[in-house]
């Protein structure tokens, strides 16, 4: 009776929307922590790096536009699925990162709870961090922030059980897209297979194609094609510490990127990160002298 | 005599007291400095105004270690509200002593006096005195409680608003309780040596102000030297290109306001009268030295040869001359170097087919001049519609509808300012929104105000001055955690005086780099 083979699943990149293979054709394998086979998941090209980049350009009108009522609202149906998905995340943390049950339930409540935090601001953050200005004349004047445009983030690497799965991801995906960036993510090399599991869940969440996009693969291999392509316009470097980041920094340099510097472990929740990835706006307006 | 011409109506020069020849203001006193001394001249009449003393790597190291320890021993013990008392004297000096700066920057910038006596220096006392304000009140900053100061600011400015910038610079560093050393411009500087002359009136202790002048290699040796915290840069998109990538991986904070190429959209609805005066405030303000400029003019295509006609009409009226004249419109441009540039890229701008037109007026004998000019036929691919002219010099490029206004408008690796004419205020803000600009003026241009956010989008650069924004830049906020356990490089020399503190490493790793960037520095550091 017990005989039902299983279906082990095929893990694939996550561009414009989509779950196509590497262009490239190649994989690498993925092991658990005693070096057992899991799978063999995309290894993501320079090739794959710019599509997701064009996708994610061509997704910054209308994910920016969404009023933030409705960012906020995809952000934390984002969350309400991680919730109705937690038996296959905490099944995956246990297989791939060795963690147990207790400590895997930890990480899914703990990244659940940052998306619903950054959910929260999306309508908010510009009451806090813009302003209206006291000039002195007749004008109308007030700051706002807007997003940045396309923003490329290499996600917390190493151990799962360090916050490199979904707590990690959560954790700088969110606060780049609250404001209405695009992001186009490396993944962690090390234990790629949660954010490609998190793929499935924003491709049913009512994010927008194109708005999040994920690279598997060798980050050393893919970063510099970001941080030097121009059109991408910030540059999150929290799981960056351990490649040549400095040299991806002076790359970046070329069109002013926006970056932020590599962090050791999970970046802590803070509306600093979502300001980071957004542009202060200030119009002017002539008043008539009545 | 035409209505156009008016006895002439110099400014005195007799407010000035100029000293032959100016040192380096480091920890409070004037010194003499080891580079190779340079003259300023007037861009007016090329006449030398005073010697100039140049700062070295080391003289750049004096001042930075006395910046160091007015920090530690001084500046980060006083009360924020002493520290706004410091700016509101200065903010009083400056406004007693209005005349002689703007007499003094007419003539080492070469702008009109009307515009360094009502806008540049006026615009400098509000600066302090607005951030003088802010200085017992961080709390309210918007960056968490307590915000810390980051400690030593290397700020170096242009030479196109010296003194303002200037200011711009000073007044939210110090409210914030940073210490400066500041770099005037190289063609500039005398309007920033008279403020440090101001500086002894309020007392302010020494070294917490340094003013170094001398040329980009000095800004360079202070930009990248171990011992600064925070750069503040204002100037071309290729130097902070230059400061962005030497900076890297240091952990110094930057701030950055770069060039622009500002396109400013006139609607067929637009009051005509208004935007005209617009138009040219926003191009010809200035000499066009201005990097939020209006140089690229976006008119809608029914009222294109109605609005060329009045500008034609405008602009011959504008009086080009003597700075210090209170009747000038239009002043010098501020160097030979400049000058040049203008030329060139107008020859460029007439050999790849647009058609120029330059106001008939007489040009001064000596000195650097470029008559008020207007190019028509602009392309979206002319190297004048691409590139910053920085000069009195107008591109027009026409459009039918709101969305092709907006794709030209944005069609630009700048991100600095726009402007939009419109009577149609639902039109105004749907663009507003769409433009990437960093400053949008609607039915006015080059407006500035102590309390109004400034800086840029994309290529523009990136930070925040003016406003509430602009303590961001020379504050630590405590709401963020980036900035705690984030990985710095380590700096190939210990900080000023800190040296020995293990300040910067707490732990070091050696990791594995490439032969270009073992020159760099090899190590990486982790600072918890």
């Amino acid at each position: 009776m017990n005989s039902h083979l299983a279906v082990p699943k095929t893990y694939k990149l996550y561009i414009g929307g989509a779950f196509p293979r590497s262009e490239s054709g190649r994989t690498f394998e993925v092991a658990d922590r005693k070096g057992r086979f899991l799978a063999n998941a995309a290894k993501a090209s320079r090739k794959d790096a710019r599509d997701a980049v064009v996708a994610a350009r061509a997704a910054v009108a209308g994910w920016s536009s969404a009023t933030a009522y409705n960012r906020g609202q995809v952000l934390y149906r984002i969350a309400e699925l991680l919730e109705g998905r937690r038996e296959q995340f905490v099944a995956e943390l246990r297989a791939a990162g060795g963690l147990t049950q207790s400590k895997a339930n930890q990480e899914v409540d703990a990244a659940i709870d940052v998306w619903i935090w950054y959910a929260g601001w999306a309508d908010k953050y510009l009451q806090v961090v813009g302003n209206g200005n006291a000039v002195s004349g007749p004008y109308f004047n007030i700051s706002t922030p807007e997003p940045t445009g396309v923003v490329a983030i290499i996600a917390p690497q190493g151990e799962l059980a360090a916050g490199g799965g979904l707590l990690g991801l959560a954790s700088v995906l969110a606060p780049v897209l609250v404001s209405g960036n695009t992001a186009v993510l490396v993944a962690n090399e090390a234990a790629p297979l949660p954010a490609i599991s998190l793929a499935e869940v924003l491709a049913t969440s009512d994010v927008p194609g194109g708005v999040v996009n994920i690279l598997t693969g060798s980050a050393a291999e893919i970063a510099p094609w970001l941080a030097s392509h121009s059109d991408v316009n910030g540059l999150d470097l929290a799981g960056a510490g351990e490649l040549e980041w400095v040299d991806l920094q002076i790359s970046a340099a070329e069109t002013l990127k926006r970056v932020l510097p590599p962090e050791t472990g999970v970046p802590a929740p803070s509306i600093e990160r979502i300001r980071f990835f957004t542009e202060t706006k200030t119009v002017w307006h002539t008043k008539a002298i009545i | 005599m035409s209505f156009l011409e008016y006895a002439p109506a110099p400014e005195s020069r007799s407010i000035l007291n100029l000293r032959k020849e100016y040192g380096l203001f480091i920890d409070g006193q004037f010194v003499e400095g080891h580079g190779k001394q340079f003259t300023t001249i007037s861009p007016a009449d090329e006449s030398p105004i005073a010697r100039i003393a140049s700062a070295n790597a080391q003289d750049v190291d004096l001042a930075v270690s006395a910046a160091r320890r007015a920090y530690d021993k001084t500046w980060s013990k006083l009360s924020g509200r002493d520290r706004g008392k410091y700016l509101f004297r200065i903010a009083r000096l400056v406004q007693e002593r209005t005349r002689e700066l703007a007499v003094a920057e007419s003539l080492d910038n070469g702008k009109p006096i009307k515009e360094s006596r009502d806008v540049d220096v006026p615009l400098v006392a509000a600066w302090f005195f607005y951030y003088a304000g802010w200085a017992d009140k961080l709390d309210y900053a918007g960056l968490g409680p307590a915000p810390k100061p980051l400690g030593v600011a290397a700020q170096v400015i242009p030479w196109n608003f010296p003194l303002l910038m200037l200011a711009w610079k000073i007044a939210p560093a110090l409210a914030c309780g940073n210490t400066v050393v500041l770099k005037p411009a190289e063609t500039t500087p005398l309007s920033a040596l008279l403020f440090a002359d101001i500086l002894q009136q309020a007392d302010l202790p020494p070294g917490v102000v340094n003013i170094i002048t001398g040329a980009g290699d000095t800004g360079s040796a202070l930009v990248n030297h171990a011992g600064v915290d925070k750069v503040a840069f204002t100037g071309s998109t290729a130097v902070g290109r230059a400061i962005a990538r030497s900076t890297a991986g240091t952990g110094k904070k930057i701030t950055l306001e770069l060039g622009g190429k500002a396109a400013n959209i006139v609607f067929d609805d637009a009051p005509l009268d208004q935007a005209v005066e617009g138009i040219v405030n926003g191009i010809f303000f200035n000499q066009g030295h201005v990097c939020c400029a209006g140089s690229r003019l976006l008119v809608q295509e029914n009222i294109h040869d109605e609005v060329i006609d009045r500008l034609k009409s405008r602009l011959s009226t504008l009086r080009l001359g003597d700075p210090l004249d209170k009747n000038t419109d239009i002043g010098a441009i501020n160097s030979r170097e400049q000058l040049d540039r203008i030329r060139t890229l107008s020859e460029v701008g007439e050999a790849e087919g647009a058609t120029r037109w330059s106001s008939d007026c007489a040009i001064p004998d000596k000195g650097f001049w470029f008559a008020p000019t207007i190019f028509t036929g602009v392309e979206t691919s002319h190297r004048i519609a691409r590139e910053e002219i920085f000069g009195p010099v107008l591109s027009v490029l026409t459009f039918r509808t709101p969305a092709e206004a907006i794709a030209k408008a944005n069609n630009t690796p700048y991100g600095l300012s726009a402007g939009i004419w419109s009577d149609k205020g639902s039109r105004i803000l749907g663009v507003a929104d769409r433009l990437r600009a960093g400053v949008v003026w609607a039915n006015t241009f080059n407006r500035f105000d102590p309390a109004s956010p400034f800086g840029g989008y994309k290529e523009s650069g990136y930070g925040r001055e003016g406003g509430r924004h602009g303590l961001g830049a020379y504050l630590e906020s405590s709401w963020g955690q980036f900035g705690k356990g984030v990985l710095t490089r380590a700096a190939s020399e210990p900080k000023g005086s800190r040296s020995g503190t293990g300040e910067i490493a707490a732990a070091k790793k050696t990791s594995s780099r490439s032969a270009s960037g073992q020159k760099r520095g090899s190590k990486k550091a982790v600072a918890r």
